[in-house]
């Protein structure tokens, strides 16, 4: 809260009133107030990996693969940049070996929990995991229960149609009771925003009869 | 206040006045002789469990028919639990403390004609020291209770929690009464604040600075501030919350009453886990009566000052202890947390300032209030202020529920008041913090239990939870246990959590085969810490703990798992094989009719075999053997 105030005495005194300022991998970036980090490392042409994430829809931070490294104060804490709003004066770190350990683990994890998915074995080839050391228990599986599809469905579409049912690793995208959607419109937002093609598998399963 | 002094029933009236509570409890006090022997019966779930509600009904029966006269007639009073489970039921008898352990239905004659009729003990329901032998007769002797300070607790046990009267008469509300006629709310954070409380659910973040930050948020944009008291108590063999939701419901309901003077909030919320059925109950009797009396409701105590509270009961989910998922799940959405900042303080139910605080954290409060701040700061040590309610079980003698001060050794609660573990001499291993919480070694033995230290062992404080290991446990199979607690109660909106879960339970299940290498066990290590840094919430963060702590003080174990395929506590089923001992069996054959797979076979009074093939590893052979010819390599 403090910092919050500290901040907007800073940004009265500069002429570029509203801009905050941080590094980003060592690199002074600006950006608006209110921006995400990582929406400032993409307007900088820094590379932040993202699954549940797409800009149409309100971020919850759950796949993690965005997670950065912020040091303030000698201080270090790992946030995911999606969710996680500029900061004037902090330093960004968005390939420590911290983060790279945390996003190999998820890639090769995802590997093992999705591994029908094109896009997924695609994402973790260009990190460098290129095969998983866990049982592949479900080979058809592409979904990473990222629930984009199900925010998309609610915020975008207002439809409501599809839900995330179950818990931990039983989580599913499903329908109420587990019977194809009755409200579900057929528009296809769900398959357009998939990240890894799951929903071409699921929507029959799910979309209205 | 004749009206008040004559009244019968509590919902006839209301207390206007500080005053006129003051003048109720008087005249409650007046109508009880305190030398009137009282007869309490253990009413917690452990003890009802065992049949202690049988042993209150033959004791009233047994004592209508005793012709006893009418001025010596004892009050037989049904309370919450004394703590000292594993001697359940317990009766105590009040002035003198006369203390009964394992009292059955067919045990209360002799309580009658011997203790009652002839004012002598009955010997054989009497606590035995275990070291010397000796019978202790009361209470307050016996070490368990000795070496414990209890704050919170100090009334269960003593009252019946169904009866406000009870509260009433030993000082209940007085704290509140006090806030609300001589302090302003400001004066009350402050003396929270000074009292160094922090919260005992867990994180242990300072209470009152929690609170400040929400005043502050509310200075700023005024509306409503909520407080809600967190007692969806889920760790696997925890039951603090539980025992002072059940025994003492009106310690939390005057702490709530309390802080929400000092945060000017005007509605609260307790979460109690369904699986409460008994602490729910009380709750809503200890509400009721409450409301009856004007000491929650509209104009309390006509001050003016109006707070009312409500139940919401939890439908199972473990996750729903983190606060905002607690948030979500009252506000009927799925019990999923979201990323913090912002903190609840700020932005919490319904968008507004909220605090909440475990239950045990609000039975504290009143304490604060009445005996001062600096009363309480003096209690403990410095950063870690106050009592400490932890549930002691596993390994030990005592298994049971102790409120001790903070920074107290580990060694002092198992070996004092848990009377150490049960033919060893030492522990092997503490487990403290709930699934989450990590496993301290005897080595450590003289860490001082508070949040900091406890903390820097790699442990954590967690709701109290403190498990007692010995030589057959196997500390892999301890944090594989945990681990799949945690996967089972993972909500699995965030992929380090669902999927790192699962992920480390199949090294684990793989160590707990034999299988594996050196290598898995520094993969596991870096992937645990991936799940560390790289989870959503709490739940996530701490999930690697059990691993880690176990890894940190038992890597030896791991390694004799993998590389030598041994599991040196016989506990792992895969690496172990049970053996009778030719030269120590004397044939009795008690191991062949415990034996559910019927492998075990022998003559009489001859050595008896295990059938290895058949053998399912159950142990039961061993537990079950009178002379330890079992052995388990």
């Amino acid at each position: 809260m403090s910092a919050k105030k500290e901040k907007s005495k800073k940004a009265q005194k500069e002429p570029d009133m509203g801009l905050v300022k941080f590094t980003i991998n060592g690199r002074p970036v600006q950006a608006r107030e209110g921006w995400t980090i990582l929406e400032t490392a993409r307007q900088n042409g820094i590379q932040i990996p993202t699954l549940c994430f797409n800009p149409a829809v309100a971020a919850i931070g759950s796949c993690r693969l965005c997670v950065v490294e912020i040091l303030q104060n000698n201080q270090s804490r790992v946030v995911a940049s999606c969710i996680t709003p500029v900061q004037a004066g902090v330093e960004v770190q968005t390939n420590s070996e911290e983060i790279q350990n945390i996003r190999r683990w998820v890639l090769e994890m995802l590997l093992a929990n999705c591994p029908a998915s094109h896009q997924i074995r695609e994402l973790a080839k260009e990190y460098g995991v290129t095969s998983t050391r866990f049982k592949v228990e479900h080979p058809e599986d592409a979904c990473p229960r990222c629930g984009l599809c199900v925010r998309a469905c609610d915020e975008i579409v207002g439809v409501r149609g599809i839900t995330l049912g179950n818990r931990g690793v039983f989580k599913e995208v499903t329908a109420p009771y587990h019977q194809r959607s009755t409200d579900c419109i057929r528009c296809g937002t769900c398959l357009y925003v998939c990240p890894t093609g799951a929903m071409e598998q699921l929507f029959p399963l799910v979309s209205a009869p | 206040m004749a009206q008040v002094s004559t009244a019968r029933r509590i919902e006839d009236f209301r207390l206007p006045s500080a005053e006129a509570l003051a003048a109720y409890r008087e005249s409650i006090l007046a109508e009880r002789d305190p030398n009137r022997t009282v007869i309490i019966v253990c009413h917690g779930t452990g003890c009802i469990a065992n049949g202690s509600p049988k042993v209150a009904a033959a004791l009233r029966k047994a004592i209508a028919g005793a012709g006893l006269s009418a001025q010596v007639i004892p009050e037989i009073k049904t309370t919450g639990c004394h703590g000292f489970c594993s001697r359940g039921p317990l009766v105590i008898l009040h002035p003198s403390g006369l203390f009964y352990q394992k009292v059955k239905e067919n045990d209360v004659e002799d309580i009658v004609n011997t203790t009652l009729l002839e004012g002598k003990p009955v010997e054989r329901l009497l606590y035995t020291d275990p070291h010397t032998g000796e019978p202790i007769p009361h209470d307050y002797e016996i070490p368990f209770y000795k070496y414990q300070q209890r704050i919170v607790l100090r009334n269960i046990g003593k009252i019946d929690p169904a009866d406000i009267r009870d509260t009433l008469a030993v000082g209940g509300y007085q704290a509140l009464a006090k806030a609300l006629t001589t302090m302003t709310p400001d004066k009350v954070l402050g003396a929270i604040e000074a009292a160094g409380l922090r919260g005992r659910g867990g994180a242990g973040f300072l209470t009152g600075r929690k609170w400040r930050f929400a005043v502050e948020n509310a200075r700023k944009s005024p509306g409503p501030v909520y407080i809600v008291g967190n007692g969806d108590e889920g760790d696997p063999g925890a039951f603090m919350d539980r025992t002072l939701m059940e025994g003492d419901p009106h310690a939390v309901l005057e702490g709530m009453a309390i802080g929400a003077y000092a945060l000017g909030a005007h509605q609260g919320y307790i979460y109690v886990r369904l699986e409460y059925p008994l602490a729910i109950k009380h709750l809503n009797i200890a509400l009721e009566q409450a409301r009856s009396l004007g000491l929650l409701g509209e104009n309390i105590l006509g001050t003016g000052f109006n707070f009312d509270i409500q139940i919401n009961r939890g439908a199972g989910a473990f996750v729903c202890g983190e606060e905002t998922a607690l948030i979500a799940s009252l506000e009927g959405r799925v019990g999923e947390p979201v990323p913090r900042p912002p903190y609840p303080a700020e932005k919490g139910l319904w968008g507004r300032p909220t605090i909440i605080n475990n239950v045990e954290t609000w039975g504290n409060v009143p304490q604060i209030i009445e005996n001062g701040a600096n009363w309480y700061a003096r209690i403990g040590v410095p950063h870690s202020t106050g009592t400490k309610i932890f549930s002691l079980v596993g390994k030990v003698n005592n298994v049971g529920l102790v409120e001790v001060p903070m920074g107290i050794t580990l060694d002092r609660i198992v070996n004092e008041i848990g009377g150490g573990v049960p033919g060893r001499d030492s522990f092997k291993a503490v487990q403290t913090g709930g699934p989450s919480g990590g496993c301290i070694p005897y080595a450590l033995k003289d860490t001082p239990v508070d949040f900091d230290s406890l903390t820097k062992v790699g442990a954590m404080m967690g709701s109290g939870g403190m498990i007692v290991m010995d030589q057959r446990d196997c500390m892999v199979d301890v944090a594989r246990y945990f681990l799949h607690f945690l996967q089972e109660e993972s909500c699995g909106k965030c992929l380090p959590c669902r999927m790192g879960l699962k992920a480390m339970l199949e090294y684990m299940d793989k160590f707990a085969q034999g299988q594996g290498s050196a290598r898995d066990i520094d993969d596991l290590h870096s992937l645990a810490r991936a799940i560390m840094k790289g989870s959503l919430c709490a739940l996530g963060g701490t999930s690697p703990n059990p691993v880690l702590t176990t890894l940190k003080y038992f890597k030896d174990e791991y390694l004799a798992h993998v590389e030598d395929h041994r599991c040196p506590a016989g506990v792992c089923k895969d690496l172990i094989t049970y053996a009778i001992d030719p030269e120590i069996c004397n044939g009795c054959g008690v191991c062949a009719r415990s034996c559910p797979q019927g492998c075990i076979s022998g003559q009489k009074k001859k050595p008896h075999i295990i059938d290895a093939s058949a053998c399912i590893r159950c142990g039961m052979c061993m537990d079950e053997c009178p002379v330890n010819a079992v052995t388990v390599t």
